[in-house]
């Protein structure tokens, strides 16, 4: 029993960072019907970004730590825009199958220049916030976890808000339904696109950073198994859903865990594609998602 | 009267790929690596434009299915042919074994096409890229976790088997399954799964069978590839069969223009000499692919080497 809680409180940091990434893979989704492949990749951005300014504040301390987390975040929403404003504006309204080649092309040419940039070899991620172990009976938590959770659930609750309560969200809830009517009503889709990027990548920021935390270890091609997996968690909770990405995540999350510390460890990689063939064979819409049939 | 000439191309093809490999001897050994290296990415080049170029889906696991090739050839050359031809084979049974090793190896990763194409072939675009993608990762990491294949310091001791003959042999096969598969009566479906599914299947085209018919043909050549590709470097890396494998080839494809035989077939030639000319900066070359890719998305996206000479063909 306290093996089975110590590894749901384990997934459970897992599965909220799969849950920020997975957010942005949706609400993209939502707005413009295709999968941003670089996704993955500006969440390893945001981590490198930490690498680099987590050097020059005060290790460990509670505001170091926010104001790295901050910058990461609004350095990776500029460069979600500045993606979305060079590569993906001049294909809008092109055909779907070159779009997704155009966003595999950004995966790779963040992944690849990364390589030349920061160097192929693994870095060593500094630790950004205070650490410390608390013992609850038997169960061991770090207050890196706490803090992955807290942070986690804490930008869910404010995307909830800004999707929910604002204007801007609004209109991204109209553009979602149907770009055109919106349009017709005065919604500017360029600009919700551009902001609805600036979310998602700053999501994505957050995630790489918290994932950072917990694995230190990072380098270019950090992005692409997380990058899957929130995808993953993405199509379980349905596609376009906000509850239902971070529904995914946790679930996901979760399952990998319980793989890893299971005799099946070394194909915890493959759970995440099992349970995305299972859901697509058996539920394509996801679990909080509603079929559409698609019209002519 | 376009059949007839189609076999008679196949024919002299194969004659062909044989009667120069009777002189391989004779030709510079680096030399004959890199055509065996482009041969074999052609084989791969043009059955994934079946799948990405006629057919209009989008496969990201070619890799998967040419480990799924390699491996399983292998197993037929090292641990099943020496119960059939003993231990030192002659020449005949040697190719016999081979040529059996390399259809073994194609009809496996046919199968693990089929397998994989009957769940994600009923979805759209997007969702068939990532199954796939996810697929070949699942490959890598069974095949990484058999120890009985090598685990995952890969798979050692194949016996040398490729030679011109046989690849440019497949090659010839293989450009000839493709363009008459389409060309044909039957394979003008896979041209409107292509141009719309929605229409093709509103005057009853199975538009899934057509994707599947042309995910496992495509699978099946990638297998083929594989097996020749692991008798030619005579070790398998599971590692060598990852992501970035399958993108060199979609960028083939993209480059010659999808749905295009000869400009993917141009293509595949170019883009395996450039990485030998272009060896002092190997660690661009990526970087040089993805940038390609949206820039051609962009500007260019009927692809790079897509000239159309008289009427449309194909």
């Amino acid at each position: 029993m306290t093996e089975f809680l110590q590894q749901l409180i384990n997934g459970l940091s897992l599965g909220a960072i799969y849950a920020l990434l997975a957010l942005g893979y949706t609400m993209v989704y939502g707005v413009l019907r295709f999968i941003n492949f670089a996704h993955a990749d500006v969440f390893m951005v945001g981590s490198f970004v930490g690498y680099y300014l987590g050097q020059h504040v005060p290790e460990a301390t509670l505001w170091g730590g926010m104001l790295v987390l901050v910058a990461a975040m609004m350095t990776c929403a500029l460069l979600g825009v500045i993606i979305e404003r060079l590569a993906y504006r001049p294909l809008r309204g092109g055909p779907t199958l070159n779009v997704l080649i155009t966003a595999i092309g950004v995966s790779l040419l963040l992944e690849y220049s990364g390589q030349i940039v920061f160097g192929a070899t693994p870095r060593t991620f500094p630790q950004i916030f205070p650490e410390r172990h608390f013992e609850l009976g038997q169960l061991s938590i770090t207050s890196n976890q706490l803090v992955v959770i807290t942070v986690a659930l804490l930008l869910i609750a404010g995307l909830q808000v800004i999707v929910f309560k604002t204007r801007m969200g609004m209109a991204m809830r109209a553009v979602s339904l149907n770009p055109r009517a919106a349009q017709l009503v005065g919604v500017n889709i360029n600009t919700v696109i551009s902001f609805t990027f600036a979310l998602g990548s700053a999501l994505a920021a957050a995630g790489g950073i918290l994932y950072s935390m917990n694995y230190p270890s990072i380098d270019p091609l950090m992005g692409v198994m997380p990058g899957l997996k929130a995808f993953t968690a993405a199509i379980l909770g349905g596609i376009g859903n906000i509850p239902g990405a971070a529904l995914g995540g946790l679930i996901l999350g979760g399952a990998e865990t319980f793989v890893s510390g299971s005799q099946f460890s070394t194909y915890k990689d493959a759970i995440a594609f099992g349970i995305l063939i299972v859901i697509l064979l058996f539920r394509p819409a996801g679990l909080l998602g509603r079929f559409t049939v698609e019209k002519v | 009267m376009r059949f007839p000439r189609q076999h008679l191309a196949l024919l002299l093809g194969v004659a062909a790929a044989f009667g120069i490999s009777h002189f391989s001897d004779r030709i510079d050994a680096y030399l004959l690596d890199v055509a065996l290296g482009i041969g074999i990415n052609l084989i791969l080049a043009v059955s994934l434009n079946l799948v990405n170029g006629h057919t209009g889906q989008f496969s990201l696991g070619h890799a998967g299915f040419m480990a799924v090739g390699a491996y399983l050839s292998a197993v037929g050359t090292v641990f099943i042919g020496p119960h059939f031809v003993g231990e030192s084979p002659g020449v005949f049974a040697q190719n016999l074994l081979f040529f059996g090793a390399l259809v073994f190896g194609g009809l496996c990763a046919a199968v693990a096409g089929l397998l994989v194409g009957i769940p994600s072939l009923r979805l759209r675009g997007d969702y068939l890229a990532l199954v796939t993608l996810g697929f070949g990762e699942i490959i890598r990491v069974v095949f990484q976790n058999i120890e009985a294949l090598g685990g995952a310091l890969g798979f050692i001791g194949v016996p040398a088997y490729t030679d011109f003959g046989w690849t440019y042999g497949f090659v010839a096969l293989t450009v000839f399954t493709v363009s008459c598969l389409v060309n044909s009566t039957y394979g003008r479906g896979f041209l409107a799964t292509h141009d719309d599914e929605i229409a093709s299947a509103s005057i009853g085209l199975d538009t899934t069978r057509y994707k599947i018919v042309a995910f496992t043909i495509g699978a099946f050549f990638a297998g083929v590839a594989g097996g020749l590709f692991a008798h030619l470097k005579l070790s398998i890396d599971p590692r060598g069969f990852d992501f970035t494998r399958s993108i060199e080839i979609v960028v083939m494809v993209i480059l010659g223009g999808m749905g295009n035989t000869l400009g993917v077939i141009l293509a595949a030639v170019v883009l395996t000499i450039l990485p030998e000319v272009l060896r002092p900066i190997a660690e661009y070359r990526m970087v040089l692919y993805s940038f390609l890719l949206i820039v051609l998305m962009i500007a260019r996206p009927q692809g790079l080497l897509n000239f159309r000479f008289g009427k449309n063909r194909i």
